[in-house]
């Protein structure tokens, strides 16, 4: 079997306490990495970016030392990362996998795709109601102007 | 203390359409009621809507109130760059309820969230109006005798027009009928007829009206805008299919109304103006029984 996965974990040094998020879209690990806020942090981060990965064709991968996450925080990635998978590593083993949940209100993360829209003219943080989780569609929570999966704009 | 504030039409239930539609009919009876006296209203127009703001400051006057306000973004400190949120935080400070009209959508909604008092939307851009859409509704039961099970025809710019989406909203708690005619560009959205098939709502889809118009028992008229067709030749095309003449409602229902939120251009012949059926004028008349019925809404005072 893991070929492709071992490569890639030899690629990214392994780390003995923290957390692994991997399967994510190349194009947006940037994203991801300011959207978790790891650009302000002292933690040891490496990341991996263009590796082979059999299901997406190439991936991205982060690894965060003696950094763990809560549901709420790493569900704001839903929107660049929907496949991505969490790890939490103890003494250098898996000891937790969990996936990206979309929730049900994106906060600040969005940008609404209505120019006439007030988030876009005034200093306003975005919000959004999410109507459908599969195929992601939201809803401006203050324009009320609907948007499909690819319509949808990362801040 | 946080007010409640009307922003969109979907903020309110059947029962709360109800109550201010009975609520309405009691200011048709006796407009004139000191139900404000001693309360201040500011009304915040940051582009010019005549008919909506002199409506709503009626409304506001004959329940006693004062009103404050601007009608005219020009007179006011927004040419300085003020942002929307000061001046809603200042005026909030003088005033028991803001009435705003603004060009941007989503304002009236982002305004609530940081006023401590009432907000009233008079409409934000192309998003909602929900005092059209109650005086709608009022007047199509004033002329109905009931909302229930009615064949609501919508006529004009379907895809654009923001009252007809809010009255299809509003109207699916009454197990309509709803007829459709639009030129092909400019049809009602997928998700708003996606939104009536699950809920079990029938609908027709055509561009001919003409043909059945004996089913109707609402007519809602919209104008057709020249600036919606990228193709001149395809406007004017359209523009005559969608006119109203009042040869056209000689075998209509005895029951049937017309009505148009206004201004119209041609969509409507003159020669309608006269017949019984047309209730346009009426209908912008009901507009005052209703936002006094709403101003008393949100303020917890009838």
């Amino acid at each position: 079997m893991s070929t492709i996965k071992n490569f890639s974990q030899m690629t990214v040094n392994a780390i003995r306490e923290g957390t692994v998020i991997d399967h994510i879209p190349p194009h947006n690990l940037f994203k991801v990495i300011s959207i978790l806020g790891l650009n302000g942090i002292n933690n040891q981060i490496t990341f991996g970016t263009n590796l082979e990965s059999r299901r997406m064709g190439k991936k991205a991968i982060i690894k965060i030392t003696d950094k763990f996450f809560t549901d709420d925080e790493i569900n704001k990635i839903a929107m660049v990362a929907p496949q991505a998978k969490l790890n939490t590593i103890r003494n250098y083993k898996v000891v937790e996998k969990r996936e990206v949940q979309v929730p049900d209100t994106v906060t600040g993360i969005v940008r609404c795709l209505n120019p006439k829209c007030i988030t876009n003219n005034e200093k306003v943080t975005t919000c959004f109601n999410v109507l459908s989780k599969t195929e992601v569609t939201l809803r401006c929570h203050y324009c009320e102007q609907v948007m499909e999966a690819d319509e949808i704009r990362i801040l | 203390m946080k007010g409640k504030s009307l922003i969109s039409i979907t903020d309110y239930s059947k029962e709360d359409y109800l109550e201010i539609l009975d609520s309405a009919a009691d200011f048709e009876k006796n407009p004139d009621q000191p139900l404000l006296q001693g309360k201040v209203v500011a009304t915040l127009f940051y582009e010019p809507s005549t008919r909506t703001r002199l409506s709503f400051e009626t409304a506001v006057q004959r329940l006693g109130g004062k009103v404050i306000g601007f009608s005219d973004v020009n007179s006011s400190s927004v040419t300085k760059g003020e942002t929307l949120k000061d001046t809603i935080k200042i005026i909030s400070n003088y005033v028991d309820l803001i009435i705003m009209r603004h060009p941007m959508e989503g304002s009236a909604r982002y305004a609530s969230e940081i006023s401590d008092i009432s907000i009233i939307n008079a409409g934000d851009g192309a998003n909602q109006h929900p005092s059209q859409t109650l005086l709608d509704l009022y007047s199509i039961r004033k002329t109905q005798g009931t909302l229930e099970n009615l064949n609501v025809f919508m006529i004009g710019d379907l895809k654009y027009g923001r009252t007809v989406h809010s009255l299809l909203m509003a109207m699916s708690h009454f197990k309509p009928t709803f007829y459709f005619f639009s030129p092909e560009a400019l049809r009602m959205p997928s998700g708003y007829k996606h939104f009536l098939k699950e809920k079990g709502i029938k609908f027709v889809e055509g561009s001919d009206f003409v043909p059945v118009i004996q089913e109707a028992d609402i007519i809602y008229m919209t104008r057709v805008q020249k600036e919606r067709f990228s193709d001149p030749i395809e406007y004017e095309k359209n523009k005559s299919v969608y006119v109203l003449n009042n040869a056209m409602l000689e075998h209509t229902r005895p029951n049937v109304r017309v009505l148009h939120p206004l201004p119209r251009v041609n969509e409507i012949n003159l020669d309608v103006d006269d017949n019984p059926k047309a209730y346009y004028y009426d209908q912008a008349r009901n507009g005052l029984y209703v936002r006094q019925a709403i101003i008393c809404k949100v303020l917890g005072i009838k």
